[in-house]
């Protein structure tokens, strides 16, 4: 928020200028659209339990399915198909846990039975419940990936023709270098194979056409506060006649496939972002693309000794990560917030952890270059001035922090 | 802004106006040098000090770090903590010194200020080994405590500081006692030592 402060002095007025605040950080969460707010105001009395069978459940009812109806159409399914669930975290827990539930109840056929597979670049709800998921006994295999983060399809290749595998899990898009991956060759081939299919497009939804007909994927994940909706509302899609087990179980709410009582507003919420997204996606890409490269350019020109991550085509347009050898994330990170300029980093010092992030280890970068990534990712509310604002910032914030460290040789690194 | 920073205002300080950073173009002999830590795992410190002969002080302290926030404000404020302290005093500070000296760290910062004291007692030991005090000079020697997989006492301190709280966390952060299992009690204890050293 603008900060403004007033001193008011008997004889004069002095005003402190609000400091500059650049928001580059979308791809951790996005402020809300407009029409998303305005759509919330107006829904906080809607208050009946939806599943309730008198009017005010049924007023509430009525709105969950409309905004259903808005998130199967966004992304080409049938409303049946889509099951609101509290985050894309929960989304992607939920399809892998049904592959481990040993439980005779929900009649599924897979039970433990069938392997994993999945990738060494995916968001950690994946990796982690992989782990679990290993514990309870199904065997889960990670692809690696080139330098640019793309899946090796030889690899996929060889694990399916193996046999033995139950679900491949892939996401389209990439959260920390914006790499997509082709999913609809992925999907063939773990089809052919007997195998079923999931991608966390929790960054590619509302940010590049997805259509799950097209992908022809079995499961999907969407969340809702990375496309200017609220937080704690996702959905899955879940193909209909695939085998399913819900995660969170008790209850009839979303035809018995995820209890607990809906989140009224936050689906609401989620119904009108994506209703958005539809009327302004396409538009924002040239200009994303532009912006990415006055960006790319701009970084390239004035800073030395940096390396970008992620597929050079193939990358989401408002994503761009860029590692500063010699500088720590972290550091990074915080000068530029101390200029007003919100950004993320994939240095291990930022997430408490021992290692830097596991995504661009896994593009096989240098340490030290892995421990200075820095992720700009633009959002609908981005303009020109903005980028410029931070290519005038951004230098002396290298230059100091590379003044200060012992990793630090100027020319040393190449380009 | 007014919403507050993420770590004291005092490392926020220091973060934004390191004191005694050691510049390119310094061309001063310095008495001593130490330089610790290692790229790999993104924080590396060195400490280079100027020697009062007479009152085995030190005369000045200059630094550079490759790191966080915290690893930069921990050397800073250091580097101004042993300015004008007994060499003896100075070989004596611990992590918790500097972490009091910053109004605190959150708990998974901790091991970003433990390479300052230890590139300074580097640099105090080069200029004994260069000034022919190699007597003073205290070796911190690893005592290999997993025979198995060749973990040492020191592995198990780095560990509890970057977060290894249980006897399963340690294996997981060292491989240790995952072998034999007979390195398991002395292990446990050395854990609860050093999260007693560190945290409590």
């Amino acid at each position: 928020m603008l900060t403004k402060k007033f001193f008011k002095h008997p004889k004069k007025v002095v005003k402190y200028l609000p400091m500059k605040q650049i928001y580059l950080d979308n791809n951790a969460t996005t402020p809300l659209h407009p029409e998303v707010k305005k759509a919330l105001t107006q829904a906080f009395d809607i208050f009946g339990n939806p599943s309730s069978m008198h009017s005010f459940g049924r007023e509430a009812r009525k709105h969950v399915e409309a905004a259903r109806e808005s998130v199967a159409k966004f992304i080409g399914a049938h409303s049946d198909e889509i099951i609101f669930v509290g985050s894309g975290s929960e989304a992607n827990n939920t399809v892998l846990s049904l592959f481990s539930c040993c439980s005779t109840r929900c009649g599924h056929p897979l039970k433990c039975s069938a392997d994993i597979v999945t990738s060494k670049i995916e968001h950690p709800c994946i990796l982690e419940s992989s782990k679990c998921v290993a514990d309870r006994g199904v065997h889960v295999r990670y692809l690696n990936v080139d330098k640019y983060g793309k899946i090796d399809v030889e690899e996929l290749t060889k694990m399916l023709v193996s046999g033995g595998i139950g679900l491949v899990s892939i996401m389209t898009a990439n959260n920390e270098i914006g790499t997509i991956q082709d999913i609809q060759a992925l999907a063939k081939m773990a089809h052919e194979n007997g195998a079923l299919f999931h991608t966390d497009a929790v960054q590619a939804v509302g940010k590049m056409p997805v259509d799950v007909k097209d992908l022809d994927v079995d499961f999907l994940t969407i969340s809702a506060h990375k496309i200017y909706g609220p937080k704690g509302i996702g959905a899955l899609y879940v193909k209909k006649g695939v085998p399913f087990c819900p995660l969170i179980r008790g209850g009839h709410q979303e035809k018995g496939r995820r209890a607990g009582t809906e989140n009224t507003l936050g689906i609401i919420g989620f119904g009108k972002a994506v209703e958005m997204r539809a009327v302004e996606m396409s538009e924002e890409h040239q200009r994303f693309l532009e912006l990415k490269t006055i960006l790319k350019k701009g970084v390239e020109n004035t800073v030395p000794d940096i390396k970008f991550n992620g597929h050079p085509v193939d990358s989401l347009a408002s994503t761009l990560n860029v590692s500063f050898a010699g500088s720590e994330g972290e550091a990074i990170l915080l000068y530029l917030d101390l200029e007003g300029i919100a950004v993320s980093t994939g240095s291990a010092c930022a997430s408490g952890s021992l290692d830097p992030s596991h995504v661009i280890l896994a593009t096989g970068v240098d340490a030290e270059y892995a421990h200075g990534s820095i992720r700009f990712s633009m959002g609908r509310e981005t303009k020109k001035e903005d980028i410029e604002y931070v290519l005038a910032k951004l230098p002396a914030v290298i230059q100091k922090i590379r003044g200060m460290s012992t990793a630090y040789v100027r020319g040393k690194h190449g380009k | 802004m007014e919403n507050e920073w993420v770590y004291t205002e005092k490392l926020k300080e220091h973060f934004m106006h390191p004191k005694n950073v050691l510049s390119d173009d310094d061309k001063t002999s310095y008495d001593g040098r130490g330089i610790v830590g290692n790229m790999k795992c993104g924080d590396q410190m060195l400490m280079a000090i100027k020697v009062d002969k007479a009152k085995g002080t030190i005369a000045d302290c200059k630094w550079k770090t490759y790191g966080c926030a915290s690893a930069i404000a921990s050397t800073s404020i250091l580097s101004e903590m042993v300015k004008g302290m007994k060499l003896e005093d100075a070989y004596k500070v611990s992590p918790k010194d500097v972490v009091k000296q910053l109004g605190g760290l959150p708990e998974h910062k901790i091991h970003c200020s433990v390479l300052g004291d230890k590139a300074l007692r580097a640099a105090i030991n080069d200029y004994y080994a260069k000034s022919g005090m190699s007597d003073k000079i205290k070796t911190e020697e690893a005592r290999i405590i997993c025979q198995c997989m060749n973990v040492t006492d020191h592995e198990i301190e780095n560990a509890v500081l970057e977060g290894a709280r249980t006897y399963l966390e340690l294996q997981e952060h060292t491989k240790l006692g995952t072998v034999c299992g007979q390195c398991k009690p002395e292990a446990e204890k050395l854990l609860a030592e050093y999260i007693k050293k560190h945290f409590a």
